[in-house]
């Protein structure tokens, strides 16, 4: 029975081993000088485990008494997570280089963040969902003040970690709760214990629960830290924050709301539903007067991530099939996307200023053509991809009678696009300014113009991603 | 009123009373003594809990060493933490209304305090007769392995992310190799020399 | 009444006893002795002469590194005693679970020699 039990959970395990060899290898040779091969190392780690993860695994298997689950929607979300994480890990190889920020602990630190990530998804209690959640948080918390000289950096790590904790504490209320009145911590418990309706108690935890995880996924009105830590952080952990993070925490959100709380649905939608309105119109409109390139990738994701809950908020399985879509081209285009804004440098030091783009289209018109796609698609103009996955939950929304959602999300489109476009003006009409430098490494070019691509060609099939998603959705909503 | 009900009360009373002066003490190493006194009330309350495992650890690593660290950051840090306090009184009522939704969702969640129906079947770890410790110990290295296991990796990163935010590696001073030192072969290191009487070096 | 808090009745005795005594102690010291007070008597000084500087000094970021891993390790501890308690009953699941755990964390204790956070340079 244990080997079975080893076996479901062989990839998180394979995964925390390489982590420690790492660990070993590069301290007992040469530190920092091995950091960019393991960088690459962890990164190509990371896409053999995808691979593995999405081609093998059948029916729903659990692990440890219920504690542990891998289903389809376990590996979408891992097979999303690994990705990106890699994608993210192998461009920040250079610009960490570049500054000295690349020590060897990073990937071993961003491994470690992934197996926590990979627990989240798969969680099918209360307390291994908590493990792997400050699993993952401790390592964030870290990697987000990496850059220790700096006052931002700092302060980022601090505000990141001191958040963090309020939102466990409030995740660790709710879970308390949920056990008092349910008696149990698995899902599959709680599930059975709410089949005649949740008492007051029940939902007491259930809302502080939803609270923690809103603080996680930066949703309005739990996003107030998420602006600074990005603006904090070292753009690649920036970038690396606004992928594979919010996959889990929004995998881990799905989880909970559908595998324990799934037979009362009406119970949570409505704060769901509220979450993304806010979220949507607060990322919206609060972007439009920033400044900071970073600042505004904050804000960007807060409303990306409103619109992710309007596909959780229908509480169908098309619902949860939407905003695994959303996730996934969500990730695609956040990579892009900061491949450009890495690559943001004057005299080798970065810049973030918006305004640095002025006439950027003059200079480097393949660049900046990328650039236009990427923010065509995050602010959902079609034809681009962008726009399909905001159409998946704007359906998903419409179908299970939140019409009302649906023409909120739409309002709040259109208001982000207008800071999206306004990047594109600077680009193309900007007054003239002192001009950036033109150097791009080529896993930074190929990145941007491989997320570029997809948001063009995708809008073919997207790539065959939706049948995927719908079996991943199909099998967390029963 | 028996002893135990006695001992609860002075056990609640004082973490109530740890707590309160732990946030408005103005010397910020008083806090963190007040704070010591919380924690060890809140050990005696798990005691009469039955939970005496959870009781000595609180002592242990609360007591023991986090309360020990909480000392080194107020004394490590240069704040002024009488400019804070003034700072903070401005944000009092604000605090205060917080404190008493919490105190009212507390007093809500516990006047509708009631299990589900067949919860008993899915409570878990009947004590028995083993004690307290070892059915702890019973669990947690066999159920619930993967949260076990978890915990190590958690300590991992906890480790690695200490030292490296904290770790500076300084070039400028001279270290001690215990190897080198043993290594050291007098032959090479000293020069025997014949001084003649009268003449010197 | 629990079985446990009987077991714990002596502790709780003493408990009283020690605080009734400290606070008796104190207490006598307000009530009965002769307070004199005069600037110059309860002035500080060292040796003689005026405090040079605040008695707090701040601490190297070093002592905070050094107590965070021994807290790590504080930990670890408290992990393995629940084990050593029971562990006649222990299974053999059990039992390697722990040497799993201990081996995580051996890992991390070589790793931080080598990086000479154990050092006191």
């Amino acid at each position: 029975m244990m080997s079975a039990d080893l076996t479901i959970v062989l990839p998180e395990i394979l995964l925390a081993l390489y982590a420690m060899l790492a660990l070993l290898g590069a301290v007992y040779t040469g530190k920092d000088d091995t950091a960019s091969l393991l960088t690459w190392l962890t990164g190509g780690v990371f896409v053999l485990l995808a691979i593995w993860i999405g081609t093998t695994g059948g029916d729903r298997v659990t692990a440890f008494d219920g504690m542990f689950i891998a289903d389809g929607f376990a590996r979408f979300a891992k097979v999303t997570i690994l990705l990106s994480a890699a994608a993210v890990l192998v461009m920040s190889q250079g610009y960490m280089e570049r500054r000295g920020l690349l020590r060897f602990e990073y990937p071993i630190l961003v491994a470690l963040a992934v197996v926590g990530m990979m627990v989240m998804v798969s969680a099918g209690d209360l307390m291994a969902l908590y493990m792997g959640l400050e699993l993952q948080s401790l390592a964030l918390y870290v990697v987000a003040s990496l850059r220790r000289d700096s006052v931002k950096s700092t302060e980022a790590g601090l505000k990141y970690f001191i958040l963090g904790a309020l939102s466990s504490g409030l995740l660790l209320y709710g879970a308390s709760l949920t056990y008092g009145f349910a008696g149990t911590t698995l899902f599959s418990g709680i599930i059975a214990a709410t089949q005649g309706g949740v008492s007051l108690g029940l939902l007491f935890g259930l809302v502080f629960l939803i609270s923690g995880f809103a603080f996680k996924v930066s949703a309005a009105p739990f996003h107030m830290w998420t602006p600074d830590v990005y603006e904090g952080s070292p753009t690649p952990v920036t970038a690396f924050f606004a992928t594979a993070p919010k996959v889990a925490a929004m995998g881990l959100f799905a989880r909970v709301v559908f595998d324990a709380f799934g037979g009362v649905v009406g119970e949570w939608q409505q704060i769901v539903a509220f979450l993304s309105v806010v979220s949507m119109f607060l990322g919206a409109i609060a972007a439009i007067g920033q400044t900071n390139i970073k600042r505004l990738m904050a804000y960007s994701s807060i409303a990306h991530m409103g619109f992710a809950l309007m596909g959780l908020a229908a509480g169908s399985a098309f619902g949860v099939q939407a905003m695994l879509i959303y996730l996934a081209i969500y990730v695609t285009m956040n990579i892009g996307t900061f491949a450009f804004i890495m690559a943001m440098e004057k005299d080798g030091r970065p810049v973030v200023e918006i305004k640095a783009l002025s006439l950027y289209s003059k200079r480097e018109p393949l660049r900046a053509l990328a650039m236009l796609v990427l923010l065509f698609s995050l602010a959902g103009v079609p034809p681009m991809v962008g726009f399909f996955g905001k159409f998946y939950v704007l359906r998903a929304a419409y179908d299970a009678n939140l019409g009302w959602l649906a023409v909120a999300g739409v309002i709040a489109s259109v208001i982000g696009a207008f800071y999206y476009l306004r990047i594109v003006y600077y680009m193309y009409f900007g007054a003239e300014t002192e001009a950036l430098d033109g150097r791009m490494s080529p896993v930074l070019w190929t990145a941007l113009m491989g997320s570029a691509a997809i948001m063009v060609f995708g809008v073919v099939n997207l790539f065959g991603i939706e049948p995927l998603a719908a079996a991943a959705a199909a099998t967390l909503v029963h | 009123m028996t002893v135990v009900l006695f001992t609860f009360y002075a056990f609640a009373v004082s973490t109530l009373l740890g707590g309160l002066m732990t946030v408005i003490s103005r010397n910020p190493v008083h806090s963190v003594l007040w704070l010591i006194l919380s924690f060890l009330s809140a050990a005696g309350l798990f005691v009469l809990l039955g939970a005496e495992f959870v009781a000595m650890l609180l002592m242990i690593v609360y007591v023991g060493a986090v309360a020990v660290l909480f000392l080194f950051v107020v004394m490590m840090l240069d704040v002024d933490f009488a400019e804070l306090k003034a700072e903070m009184s401005k944000y009092m009522p604000l605090a205060l209304l917080i404190g008493v939704i919490i105190l009212m969702q507390l007093a809500l969640a516990l006047g509708v305090w009631g299990f589900s129906d067949g919860y008993q079947g899915r409570i878990l770890a009947p004590v028995g007769t083993a004690t307290n410790t070892a059915a702890l110990g019973m669990l947690i290295y066999d159920k619930y392995l993967i949260l076990f296991q978890l915990a190590g990796l958690i300590l991992l990163v906890a480790m690695i992310g200490a030292i490296v935010l904290t770790l500076r590696h300084r070039v400028d001073i001279k270290r001690q190799s215990p190897v080198a030192q043993m290594m050291r072969d007098p032959a090479l290191a000293m020069e025997l020399k014949d001084v003649k009487p009268g003449q010197g070096l | 009444m629990h079985a446990i808090s009987t077991n714990y009745l002596p502790i709780i005795i003493f408990l009283g006893l020690a605080i009734a005594l400290g606070a008796i102690l104190v207490l006598a010291a307000a009530i009965v002795a002769v307070r004199n007070p005069d600037p110059e008597k309860v002035s500080a000084y060292e040796c003689g002469f005026n405090a040079f500087d605040d008695a707090r000094m701040k601490f190297d970021v070093r002592f905070y590194l050094v107590s965070i891993l021994f807290i790590i390790f504080d930990l670890e501890v408290a992990f393995l005693f629940p084990w050593a308690v029971a562990f006649k009953d222990v299974s053999m699941v059990g039992f390697w679970s722990m040497m799993v755990f201990l081996a995580v964390l051996t890992i991390g204790f070589a790793y931080e020699w080598k990086k000479g956070a154990l050092e006191w340079q």
